[in-house]
């Protein structure tokens, strides 16, 4: 028989990565661990690691540009994505 | 105990241990949810009632109670299931095991409040078992069975039935009911892991989020298989119930004397007692009449149907409801498979009387068409001209 | 007053797991998120027809750490009314209701189940995620569309002033109403904590603004701008309405003089919806925020 529920899962809507247009980079050596792009992050696509700083998961981050935009320390840079190049 | 029809089922869902009721008021239904606030204020049932602002909401909240492990209850009538349609789609395609007593009522316009079939036979493609009660009697029985057949594991659909207004809802007669631990061993208490739709946090899903063209087919299709195996439901719920109370109970349908039929009536809900009057009276006269009174509408118990007509020369179905541009809506469900002669009447609209007379003139009217081999297959009985 | 939230009280946990279908840069998955993470996972979350029974995305995964109904439309707050009554029933009070609607699903087609809901102070929390149109369909003007913005319906500007809903929740003497932004994730966060935590049981109201980068027409990355000038022009006012009395909120509490707020072209200048306005329409939008914050001054000064 069918399940009625749908299950919790990662990639609900497939590698949303595939959507991004421009790709979020973080210079470590402006991060200032402050994790205000982890609050803003509209997606979850920003891990907080133990005591350190952010990282970002690029399979899932949509490349909508907010860490860059909130972050106080311009730490994250928005590149614009190369087409065919390696992006995960 | 004296009881209306609308008492009786207050009384077989107190009797069933519904534990959410939510309900909003209409004509003819009301009795139905005032005696059930009454029995829950006075602490005689265990059961939160939600004083909802519309039947819209009465259905989302039965539904919400579901999710969450609540057998749960609503009555309505009229405008108030038409205003609720939605929210029973929302239940029958969503397999939530909800109960529902439909008081049946005319539509409106013009305002009416008598009875009529159109307002519950409109919700006959929402996923619900409907079932149509003949006397306040079977309205207790229905209530209770309707929880069992609901819940079964093999179903999990949800179930309305309907009462006639007035003459089953208002009329008072003496009904049986069961003792309590009766009912607790026919219908033991709702297991929320057997449900479909459970909200738990420690097992946390999604329900109804998008479905593709790709699943949705199997998703519609799980919900016919549920209803090949509703017939078998329905009869052990039937075949239980006649252990505990110890009175005989209709199953899908209900034979009356239809072995040596020639014209065989077929109604549902209260006139079918005075079409047995007319059976009766024509059998008296020596014509072989018999009626089959369906007491199921969904599934469509099509084989007993054939059963029972196999014989008869000719099958009068006698509807208090119409589809404009279709017909009398039984009579054109049955004339999708009967192979008898047919003979389609529509009559008792709004609530006109329907007599014994009156049917053994529908009973006379169709021998008489299937003699002369009339054309013409539909009559509106009682019209004014 | 709501006891500040920091960003250390937030749980590192996510209820809303990525890869979900929301556009880039979407406030409604933002701030569904961090509700989730301040109310945590025995919450079961009601969502009617709206941009986040698209997010969801395709059955049979979901997103979604909670257990989530998808409910009718017109049907979200009496479907966790339903439930209000069975968790009670059963005894697991320790189970919160969240009902997270849109504005169409509030203002519009849900707002007379909401009003009975409030009526009957059902205890749950209801969030309105306002982005001031029917987005899932494709921005369609609703009742909380503000007047002069664009829509597909209103191509010209909406006519029409926005529907109060916060005010409609007071008028029904809830013990909790409150407005918030996604911008100011951690006061939508304190508001949320505070609804969770009263003792007093009913329906708590927060009306989110949420900004929409394709419905408001701006870039993805500029929804948190976008968010900080409607509360910073005094377009978008913070406050809770609690005990009969009325709060101003985080960046709000400054903004009752004039004089401290951002230019309202500030906000409108940078989103296409409002691209069309003259300046007669700009000064007559000024004028509107001058003399919404009159009146809830006058309000302050009444409670």
């Amino acid at each position: 028989m069918m399940q009625a529920l749908s299950k919790p899962s990662e990639g609900a809507s497939g590698l949303t990565g595939m959507w991004r247009i421009k790709r979020p980079l973080l210079d470590p050596e402006k991060c200032n661990a402050c994790m205000l792009c982890w609050l803003y992050c509209p997606e979850g696509t920003i891990a907080r690691r133990r005591g350190g700083k952010p990282s970002i998961v690029y399979e899932y981050c949509k490349g909508c540009g907010i860490c860059s935009e909130v972050c106080p320390s311009k730490a994250i840079r928005m590149l614009r994505r190369e087409r065919g190049a390696p992006d995960r | 105990m004296l009881l209306t029809g609308n008492h009786a089922v207050a009384y077989g869902v107190r009797d069933a241990a519904a534990e959410v009721i939510a309900a909003y008021p209409i004509t003819p239904q009301t009795q139905i949810v005032e005696k059930l606030a009454e029995f829950v204020e006075k602490g005689q049932m265990r059961a939160r009632y939600v004083r909802v602002e519309s039947e819209h909401s009465a259905m989302a909240a039965c539904i919400a109670a579901e999710a969450c492990g609540a057998r749960s209850f609503t009555a309505t009538s009229s405008q108030g299931l038409l205003y609720m349609s939605e929210v029973v789609f929302w239940a029958g395609l969503g397999r939530f095991p909800v109960t529902m007593a439909v008081v049946t009522r005319t539509l409106a316009p013009p305002w009416s409040i008598w009875n009529e079939h159109m307002d519950i036979l409109s919700q006959r493609d929402a996923g619900w078992v409907i079932m149509m009660c003949e006397n306040a009697q079977e309205a207790y029985d229905t209530a209770i069975q309707a929880f069992r057949i609901a819940e079964d594991e093999r179903l999990l659909q949800p179930v309305m039935y309907g009462l006639d207004a007035f003459t089953i809802s208002h009329t008072a007669e003496e009904v049986d009911l069961l003792e309590k631990g009766d009912v607790e061993g026919y219908l033991p208490p709702l297991d929320p892991k057997k449900l479909r739709v459970y909200m738990d946090p420690e097992s946390p899903g999604t329900f109804g989020n998008l479905v593709g063209p790709d699943m949705m087919m199997e998703m519609r299709h799980s919900i016919k298989e549920a209803f090949e195996r509703a017939r078998e439901v329905i009869k052990g719920a039937v075949k239980g119930y006649e252990r505990i109370s110890g009175r005989r109970q209709a199953g899908l349908i209900e034979e009356y004397k239809c072995r040596d039929a020639e014209v065989v009536i077929v109604t549902m809900g209260a006139s079918s007692g005075d079409a047995k009057d007319a059976i009766d009276a024509l059998r008296e006269r020596g014509v072989r009449a018999g009626l089959v009174r369906l007491r199921v509408i969904r599934p469509l118990p099509r084989e007993e149907i054939l059963e029972a007509v196999k014989g008869a020369k000719v099958v009068a179905t006698v509807d208090r409801d119409y589809s404009f541009g279709y017909g009398g809506i039984l009579g054109g469900e049955l004339a999708g498979f009967v192979k008898n002669t047919m003979c389609r009447f529509v009559a008792g609209l709004g609530g006109r009387d329907l007599t014994p007379e009156d049917f053994q003139g529908i009973a006379l009217k169709a021998l008489d068409v299937a003699e002369k081999g009339e054309e013409r297959e539909e009559f509106w009985w009682g019209l004014k001209r | 007053m709501t006891a500040m939230f920091s960003i250390k009280d937030l749980v590192e946990e996510e209820y809303t797991l990525p890869g979900n279908a929301s556009c880039p840069g979407c406030a409604a998955a933002l701030s569904l998120r961090i509700a989730l993470k301040v109310l945590g996972p025995k919450t079961i979350l009601v969502v009617p027809a709206s941009c986040i029974s698209v997010i969801q995305g395709y059955y049979p995964k979901t997103p979604c750490r909670v257990p989530v109904l998808n409910v009718a439309f017109a049907s979200t707050a009496a479907v966790g009314s339903g439930m209000v009554a069975a968790l009670d029933l059963k005894g697991k009070s320790d189970v919160k209701v969240l009902c997270w609607a849109g504005d169409g699903g509030t203002a519009d087609i849900g707002l007379q189940a909401l009003s009975g809901a409030a009526e009957r102070n059902e205890n749950m929390i209801y969030v309105c995620y306002d982005n001031e149109a029917y987005m899932n369909t494709g921005t369609q003007r609703s009742g909380s569309t503000p007047r002069t913005a664009a829509t597909t319906t209103t191509v010209t500007g909406k006519p029409e002033r926005k529907k109060s809903v916060p005010e409609i929740m007071v008028a029904h003497m809830v013990p909790y109403v409150a407005t918030a932004c996604a911008a100011f994730p951690l006061d939508f966060a304190g508001k949320l904590r505070r609804a969770a935590s009263m003792p007093l049981r009913g329906l708590k109201y927060i009306h989110l603004l949420s900004p929409c980068p394709p419905g408001w027409r701006f870039p993805a990355e500029k929804t948190i701008e976008v968010g900080r000038l409607a509360v910073m022009t005094g377009f978008w006012i913070l406050y809770e309405w609690v005990d009969g009395r009325y709060n101003l909120t985080g960046p709000s509490k400054g903004l009752l003089d004039k004089s401290k707020r951002r230019p309202l072209r500030d906000y409108l200048s940078i989103q296409g919806r409002f691209g069309h306005l003259t300046e007669k329409d700009i000064e007559s939008l000024e004028e509107e925020v001058e003399e919404q914050w009159k009146d809830f001054a006058r309000k302050m000064s009444m409670t």
